[in-house]
């Protein structure tokens, strides 16, 4: 089975409100792949719904064949778009938390991101500003061997030079068997990493294509393309 | 540094262009072993699935070959590698003459261009 990602009529409702309805897709392994829309068109609802933050309202997503719970979180390893760790904690801490908590985890692999973007063992979050505590989050989930990750905005705070040092990281670990989903509006900086894009709107799955085939048939980049069907 | 990609255009063939070039400018010599296909994306900041394409693209053109343990080569047939110069130098000079025309130069102002601007080149 090839299909790390299956959705079937994916529905959530917030009161009357769809946030998702109706989402019919399946996501390749080995693939990474850009989750793209507009403010507001159900890309965080999305990834938490993958990962059984929130409960569909109507239809099911199934990450290697299991509903979200304890076995799809042993394997997918996710990004949140909010600060989820303790502002207490030193960068050391944290590590042996994610260790504890993640037998995928790799030491090794965290350690040597932390040293090459200069942050130390001793450092605090709180101390840290914006940019780097999310360099940290980002470091500690791709330091998982997952098959799944799930980054929601992972590089929207941070500098440029940092941001091609994270995607250089991001090709440089991941495993050819894992699938990386990764939710952004900075289109024009990740599209070459990415094989295939998903657009959202209004909560509905409004193109998914691979990147090669918009350039080949379209002749622009994804990020025209998408400036182009979400013009406002 | 990741490489310098347009945007409009697929990226697999502007990767097969960059190799073309590499070898023909001998950045990459006749029977040179290529870093590996993870190696190179990272290198040009890519999708690995692409630089695969773009490398089996190749591979299909003969300039280069893979030996199925050790890895992919620079093909070491010179024939090969000097037809490709002369298609290559030849898509630029009708990319050039294209441009000209639009620009309403005639093809005997553009030999006499040419050797003007080469002569002073050369001084």
């Amino acid at each position: 089975m090839n299909e790390l990602v299956t959705c079937e009529n994916l529905t959530k409702c917030f009161g009357n409100r769809p946030a998702l309805s109706d989402l019919n897709f399946s996501l390749e392994r080995g693939k990474i792949i850009g989750l793209l829309g507009p403010n507001g068109s159900g890309k965080t609802t999305l990834l938490k719904l993958i990962n059984g933050l929130l409960v569909p309202t109507k239809g099911e997503v199934r990450i290697d064949g299991n509903l979200p719970g304890v076995e799809t979180r042993k394997i997918i390893s996710y990004l949140p778009d909010k600060m989820f760790l303790g502002n207490w904690m030193h960068v050391r801490d944290l590590i042996e938390y994610y260790a504890d908590f993640f037998s995928d985890f790799d030491r090794s692999r965290a350690t040597a991101m932390l040293e090459s973007l200069q942050i130390s063992p001793d450092d605090r979050l709180k101390t840290m500003s914006k940019g780097t505590k999310e360099k940290v989050q980002l470091i500690l989930t791709m330091s998982r061997r997952a098959s799944l990750y799930c980054l929601d905005e992972p590089i929207a705070g941070v500098d440029p030079a940092a941001r091609d040092y994270i995607l250089s990281t991001i090709l440089n670990n991941y495993d050819e068997n894992a699938t990386i989903l990764i939710s952004t509006h900075l289109i024009a900086d990740v599209e070459n990493i990415l094989d295939e894009v998903l657009f959202l709107r209004d909560g509905q799955l409004k193109l998914q294509a691979s990147v090669e085939d918009i350039r080949t048939h379209q002749g622009t980049s994804v990020d025209a393309l998408f400036r182009e069907v979400f013009k406002c | 540094m990741a490489w310098n990609l347009d945007s409009g255009r697929p990226i697999y063939a502007q990767i097969i262009e960059r190799v073309q070039l590499d070898i023909i400018t001998g950045h990459y010599q006749p029977g040179d072993k290529l870093p590996s296909v993870r190696d190179l994306a990272a290198e040009a900041s890519v999708n690995p699935n692409t630089m695969q394409k773009a490398l089996s693209e190749l591979e299909r053109s003969g300039l280069i070959y893979s030996q199925r343990t050790s890895g992919r080569f620079i093909t070491e047939d010179q024939e090969l590698i000097r037809k490709m110069k002369s298609q290559l130098a030849a898509m630029q000079v009708r990319d050039f003459i294209r441009k000209m025309k639009q620009l309403g130069v005639t093809a005997q102002e553009m030999t006499q261009l040419i050797s003007d601007i080469m002569r002073e080149e050369e001084t």
